[in-house]
């Protein structure tokens, strides 16, 4: 089924491929300035070492993000679990937790003089250690596991119940069914959320500082931090990009080549509930056991904070607030926009350039986000000088950082999606734009909220590219809780950061409840 | 609200075509530190000031990438590695002589490219629980030795401690630096992200004593007056008492010559000076200006005599830190 896009699809998509691979451009520019001597620091055995850590720990971390969110998933999508809408907002807000918290309620917990150390010690028994491993891979399992959660929420809400029915009305039990039909049917969805989890992990850098532990990115930030070295930090980061190219094409081999959406006639009907009796004991637990150490334990921490400071000028919130809202809206809106072409050229037109353009999208997003926000200075200053300084420069460095956290999860709704119903509208002379307006974006629509929800909740604690590219003067609450922190005043960083938390809640709590019972074909 | 927000918007942007051209400052102190002083500024002369906030080190990366095309007129760095790099890339312009001439030798540009406006000392602090002043070392040194294992803190990939192990590289030698990192490392030191992490770690007793500068204590007291930790001087001369800077340079090919000159020399001037000595517990850099009550004075912590701009040569202290195991 290869046919030739149409002309305009395949620009845009083009125009936006070449947006998000930037920064490995302009990392090929900085990198060739590099003499044999910063080479040679580069083929040093102790890259590698990093290299492998880096790896392991994506691997973890994806790993237990997808033992904690399928679950959780399934929990709020299939079951009649009680509070369905608002667990699952609850379970998204861990992305919205800057890290400096998350990092700190760690220590606060494990540390010495912790939480934990009275009443373990009571028992005999040794605090845990939380530096290292183990840290790394709790604190960027909790942070992380939402991306995973909103990819198969999506791929679980779009898909046919007629399938699911088939199995058990074949004498499948329940959980054969799950496993034989529903699981296989997540690949997309689960697949495109696991490359957001182990790419993140590549590309992160505060947890792995403040638990200790040696990863890849750690090494790029030290040469920006005190080494005022482009150089070697750009053979660093093309070293990353090169991991995440290998990363990209394993990912290709993964997914395969199968067709997810339903081909038989008629339209699909709405899943009926899991029915979980007793156990929906167990499973509130589980909803409550997450909730608690992703969101009310970092509230506590804020609360704490700000109780102990007893937020001595309480500065108003209202503009910093309104720069959040305003640069995390344009910015989702806008990665949404730019992963639709790239999507749909992928899945609709499948060949080796427009696979390989949808590929590059994520090339950037392991990257450490200083580099990111270098690459758009270094465009910006370059090619936009009417607009280096102005929103617009921050609204594309968002999509180019979040651009791939859109593109996997339309992508996967627009597999699921049967083209036929686009194709018979066409044929009763609709359109394009009619077709797309009436019956494509109406289908898509778990997908692309899911898209713009991840974008909206990552944009809002976004701080690299915001300092340096915002308009000067322009606030937002991320950076307040920045400002205040970077000279530990962390009583002053509570209010700010409570507020970022409750936005980023309603925000996905507004997505839920449009999500309702959308039409799906 | 969409269009109360477009308005205002729209408002800022005719305003600020209207008005002088503003001076733009890329700071690296952080807006609630030096943020009421820039306002002084403009109260004073009439200036106005438009400031990006950001770390020190992003926005000199972010000023070498912008090159001749930056919108900054001036930079306002923590440390002086920063405007070092700035100056090495030909970035800085000259300062006039008598805005030099108020600050110690020691502690500017020795091509007259950059001025320290506070100095911030490198301190050893300490739980004053666990630890007693007559304990500590007389030099950094004595940190190498066995009583302090698994006592110690240190923030190794933050820029102001590098800055030590240059200057410690500097004074000492390569082989010195190697031997005290590797001697420290062998007392297992916990490792923090930055100065505040290390003196939160103190406070909650999760280390006896960190290699921190000397003002990150009086911020963690506005937050917690009773935290028991104290800062501890080594003796004048010893690369543990480096007294680096925080200073202002003016960047090539700026239009606002003269308004940047007015900026810098206003960092140096008493009032501006005072502040820095009561608001952040700097030390002045300036003569006559009386350092805060709390901390002895910059004579008596004598910082050992060093181009501070050579502390921008961090790429040879990246790799010994990572040679020895410590990044």
């Amino acid at each position: 089924m290869t046919r030739r896009p149409p002309g305009w699809l395949l620009v845009s998509g083009l125009m936006v491929a070449a947006l998000a691979v930037l920064p490995a451009v302009y990392l090929g520019v900085r990198a060739a300035e590099a003499d044999a001597d910063t080479w040679a620091l580069l083929w040093r055995d102790k890259t590698w070492g990093l290299l492998w850590r880096t790896l392991g720990l994506a691997v973890a971390v994806t790993v237990c993000a997808a033992l904690v969110a399928l679950p959780l998933a399934w929990l709020t999508t299939r079951t009649d679990l009680p509070g369905r809408r608002g667990w699952t907002v609850l379970l998204c807000v861990p992305l919205a937790v800057p890290t400096f918290v998350s990092g700190y309620v760690l220590l606060a917990t494990f540390g010495n003089g912790g939480v934990l150390e009275e009443p373990l010690s009571r028992w005999g028994l040794p605090v845990p250690s939380v530096y290292g491993f183990p840290g790394a891979l709790l604190a960027l399992t909790v942070s992380t596991y939402p991306y995973l959660f909103l990819a198969l929420r999506a791929g679980l809400l779009a898909q046919d119940p007629a399938w699911l029915e088939g199995a058990r009305s074949l004498g499948m039990s329940p959980a054969r069914a799950f496993w034989k039909v529903t699981a296989p049917l997540l690949r997309p969805a689960f697949v495109s959320g696991a490359l957001l989890v182990g790419l993140y992990v590549l590309s992160d850098f505060g947890a792995v500082a403040l638990l200790q532990y040696d990863a890849f990115s750690r090494a790029i930030y030290v040469q920006y931090e005190g080494a005022y070295d482009r150089t070697y930090a750009a053979l660093l980061g093309l070293a990353l990009v090169v991991v995440t190219a290998a990363v990209l094409v394993l990912e290709v081999r993964l997914r395969g080549r199968a067709g997810y959406h339903r081909s038989a006639k008629g339209a699909a009907r709405v899943f009926s509930p899991v029915s979980l009796g007793r156990w929906r004991w167990p499973a509130l637990l589980l909803c409550g056991a997450v909730v608690a150490v992703g969101v009310v334990l970092p509230v506590g921490v804020l609360v704490y904070w700000g109780v102990r400071g007893l937020v001595g000028e309480s500065a108003s919130m209202m503009a910093p607030a309104l720069g959040s809202v305003l640069a995390s809206v344009l910015g989702a809106v806008a990665s949404v926009l730019g992963a639709l072409p790239l999507a749909f050229l992928a899945v609709r037109y499948p060949g080796r350039l427009t696979l390989a353009m949808e590929r590059v999208s994520y090339v950037g997003y392991a990257l450490p986000p200083i580099v990111l926000a270098l690459s758009l200075v270094f465009l910006g200053v370059r090619a936009l000088p009417f607009l280096y300084g102005t929103l617009a420069m921050l609204v594309l460095a968002y999509v180019v950082r979040f651009l791939p956290q859109a593109v996997g999860t339309v992508r996967s709704a627009l597999l699921q999606l049967n083209p036929h119903l686009a194709e018979a509208a066409a044929s009763l002379g609709q359109s394009p734009s009619t077709v797309f307006r009436r019956v494509t974006a109406p289908l898509l629509r778990p997908g692309l909220m899911a898209g713009a929800a991840l974008v909206f909740l990552t944009a809002m604690k976004e701080l690299p590219a915001t300092l340096l590219l915002a308009p000067i003067g322009f606030e937002t609450l991320a950076t307040r809780v920045w400002g205040a922190t970077a000279e530990g005043r962390f009583a002053e960083a509570a209010l700010p950061a409570l507020v970022l938390m409750a936005i980023s809640a309603l925000g996905v709590g507004l997505l839920v409840s449009q999500e309702g019972d959308a039409p799906r074909g | 609200m969409m269009r109360k927000l477009l308005l205002t918007l729209l408002l800022s942007v005719s305003s600020t075509a209207l008005a002088a051209e503003p001076l733009t400052v890329y700071s690296g102190r952080n807006e609630k530190l030096v943020g009421p002083l820039l306002k002084k500024f403009t109260e004073k002369t009439g200036i106005e000031v438009k400031v990006r906030y950001g770390e020190t080190p992003q926005l000199a990366a972010t000023l070498l990438e912008e090159g001749d095309k930056t919108p900054a007129d001036v930079f306002f760095a923590q440390d002086a590695g920063a405007l070092g790099a700035l100056g090495n890339a030909g970035r800085l312009q000259a300062l006039p002589k008598a805005t030099l001439d108020k600050v110690d030798a020691r502690f500017r540009s020795p091509t007259g490219l950059w001025v320290g406006a506070s100095g911030r000392a490198r301190v050893v602090a300490y739980n004053t629980k666990k630890v007693k002043p007559a304990d500590l070392p007389k030099s950094i040194l004595g940190f190498t030795d066995a009583k302090w294992k698994g006592r110690l803190g240190w923030a190794p990939t933050n820029a102001s401690f590098q800055s030590f192990v240059t200057a410690l590289r500097l004074l000492k030698g390569d082989e010195a630096a190697t031997a005290w990192l590797k001697g420290v490392k062998a007392n297992e030191p916990r490792v923090y992200k930055n100065n505040a992490a290390v003196v939160e770690a103190l406070g909650r007793g999760e280390i006896d004593a960190g290699f921190v500068n000397h003002y990150y204590l009086y911020a963690a007291k506005k937050s917690n007056a009773e935290l028991p930790v104290a800062n501890y001087f080594v003796a004048a001369g010893d690369p543990g008492a480096l007294v680096n800077v925080a200073g202002v340079g003016i960047l090539q090919g700026t239009k606002q010559v003269d308004n940047a000159r007015k900026f810098a020399a206003f960092l140096l001037e008493p009032e501006a000076q005072a502040y820095f000595s009561q608001e952040t517990h700097e030390y002045p850099l300036v003569a006559g200006v009386k350092t805060a009550e709390a901390l002895p004075t910059l004579a008596k912590v004598g910082s050992p005599d060093l181009d501070l701009s050579k502390l921008d040569d961090l790429r040879g202290t990246v790799k010994l830190l990572q040679d020895t195991g410590v990044l």
